[in-house]
């Protein structure tokens, strides 16, 4: 670390300098204008608390609880539209990643959101197991968990899926050959955990 | 050409037609798939939610032993080409590559995790690149028509791209990112009447399905309903994503806006595959949920039915000998 870092850090980071920080590559956050083409773009943009705009907004404000409450980084499906659009080349959809991760950190996601984050730890749990995805199994132990009721309106696609050979079923699943070797690799990983 | 090739875990399974296609309509032409050995998941869009170095040493794992086998594959711009035909798998190790060589610190505690399995990465010497960009680009639109036996004469064919594909490029850009043309070039190209379709780069919503089913199916239900506003036979796709989102949720999504739409959703490799005269049951057709028969047969080619599968002994019964009809 050089000097100069160190008194960087001295200096409590605002939200916007951590969630900067937290980002990988440049996140050109900094340089919003505020100008709204990244929630014209965003297809569930109807759906969110607030748009991705006001999001960086309040970002910018230092309302941490409000953001990492939002359902706003959870609604975003990743399609890049309002970065490609965006005319000062913020990458929004990696800081949409930051603050689920952040949101996640802080346990603040409310209950409405939670089937996100709790569905992506079912699907890593998975790629744990055996190296790569497994649909079933991720399907049915997450849904189990968080559609009870949606079971039985999910049942024959899986069992088309299964007939369509589209699906394997749990005892025909082997991992890699690495997979110890990936789960040293990723157990140390998620010790580091992130940037900052 | 050989190039390398990270076939992503949907093609192991959820699309397997994509696979037997791919593998089959690449075969007349000089391309070899040298396959990652014991590669991993991509992560999705699922890893990257909940740790930044684990979603990094994920991928990174992956690029360490496609750089470790590159040594032979095809070189352009001083890099290794290799492939993906998930679009999923394509821009996170396309990303993956980008992001550790522009953020070192990123790089340097991502091998500080891979040094635990006894590897290390160096990034730059790896392009990744979309299946579609290799056979527009590599194969090229005048090496295809040459091998065209059985033109798609008279279907009606919505190219539909998706997002990652093209956007936001991070490592191999080929196409627009907003109104890319490759693949209505390739399906004129195979003698098919590509559709307007306003919608063709837009997203199908990725996991949304498992999160929020409402917005999701609304969603798919735009990509659907704009396909048959102008009159689509097929929706061709290059994404095991989009086509399970469009394909299996297309029901779905008619109950729940009250239509009864039915566009089946086919690989762009199937199509390649029925134009080259290769037989429909080499290229995993009659794997989807919307039925794509009665759009094929306008081009007079005829899916054969799945033979029964045998069915299970009973459980109250014992697997006991039984006397055959006849004797």
């Amino acid at each position: 670390m050089t000097a100069t870092a160190d008194t960087v850090q001295k200096k409590p980071l605002t939200f916007e300098e951590e969630v900067i920080a937290a980002t990988p590559s440049e996140a050109r956050l900094k340089i919003c204008i505020q100008c709204g083409s990244c929630g014209g773009s965003c297809p569930s943009g109807a759906d969110m608390d607030h748009s991705p705009r006001t999001i960086f907004a309040m970002v910018k404000a230092g309302m941490r609880d409000e953001v990492l409450k939002s359902n706003t980084q959870w609604y975003c499906v990743s399609c890049y539209y309002c970065m490609v659009r965006c005319p000062q080349e913020i990458h929004i959809t990696d800081i949409m990643y930051t603050l689920k991760r952040m949101a996640i950190q802080a346990g603040k996601y409310d209950a409405h959101v939670r089937d996100a984050p709790e569905f992506s730890e079912t699907f890593i749990d998975y790629v744990k197991k055996y190296g790569r995805s497994f649909e079933l199994g991720l399907a049915s132990r997450y849904h189990l968990a968080h559609h009870p009721l949606d079971m039985p309106k999910m049942a024959p696609m899986g069992l088309g899926m299964w007939r369509k050979g589209r699906m394997d079923l749990a005892f025909s699943r082997k991992p890699i050959k690495g997979i110890d070797q990936l789960n040293k690799i990723l157990a140390k990983a998620e010790e580091i955990g992130g940037l900052t | 050409m050989k190039f390398g090739y990270y076939p992503g875990c949907s093609l192991e399974k959820n699309a397997i037609a994509y696979k037997q296609s791919t593998m089959a309509v690449i075969k007349p032409f000089e391309v070899e798939l040298d396959e990652i050995d014991d590669w991993n998941c991509c992560g999705a869009t699922e890893y990257i939610a909940i740790n930044l170095v684990g979603a990094y040493s994920l991928v990174a794992r992956n690029l360490a032993l496609a750089a470790q086998q590159s040594a032979t594959w095809e070189k352009q711009n001083g890099k290794f080409q290799m492939v993906a035909p998930c679009s999923a798998c394509y821009l996170n190790l396309g990303k993956a590559e980008t992001y550790l060589e522009e953020t070192p610190k990123l790089m340097e505690v991502v091998n500080v995790a891979l040094a635990e399995g006894n590897m290390h990465y160096t990034p730059g010497s790896l392009q990744v690149r979309h299946l579609l960009d290799i056979v527009v680009n590599d194969i090229g639109y005048e090496n295809i028509a040459a091998k065209v036996t059985k033109p798609l004469k008279g279907l009606r064919i919505a190219p539909y791209y998706g997002c990652l594909i093209v956007r936001p490029g991070f490592q191999a850009v080929f196409d627009d990112p907003e109104y890319p043309t490759s693949l209505d070039k390739l399906m004129k190209t195979l003698g098919a009447t590509v559709v307007d379709f306003p919608l063709k780069a837009s997203c199908c919503g990725g996991h949304m399905t498992q999160i929020s089913r409402t917005v999701a199916l609304e969603m798919i239900y735009r990509l659907v309903r704009n396909a048959a506003d102008y009159n689509a036979d097929v929706i061709v796709t290059l994404c095991p994503m989009c086509q399970l989102n469009l394909d299996a949720y297309q029901g779905d999504a008619n109950k729940q806006f009250g239509t009864d739409l039915k566009i089946p959703v086919l690989y762009f490799t199937q199509l390649m595959g029925l134009a080259f005269g290769i037989p429909p049951e080499q290229l995993g057709l009659g794997k989807e949920f919307v039925d794509a028969r009665p759009a094929l047969s306008k081009i007079g080619v005829d899916i054969p039915e799945e033979p029964p599968k045998k069915k299970r002994p009973s459980k109250e019964e014992l697997p006991m000998p039984r006397m055959t009809q006849e004797g």
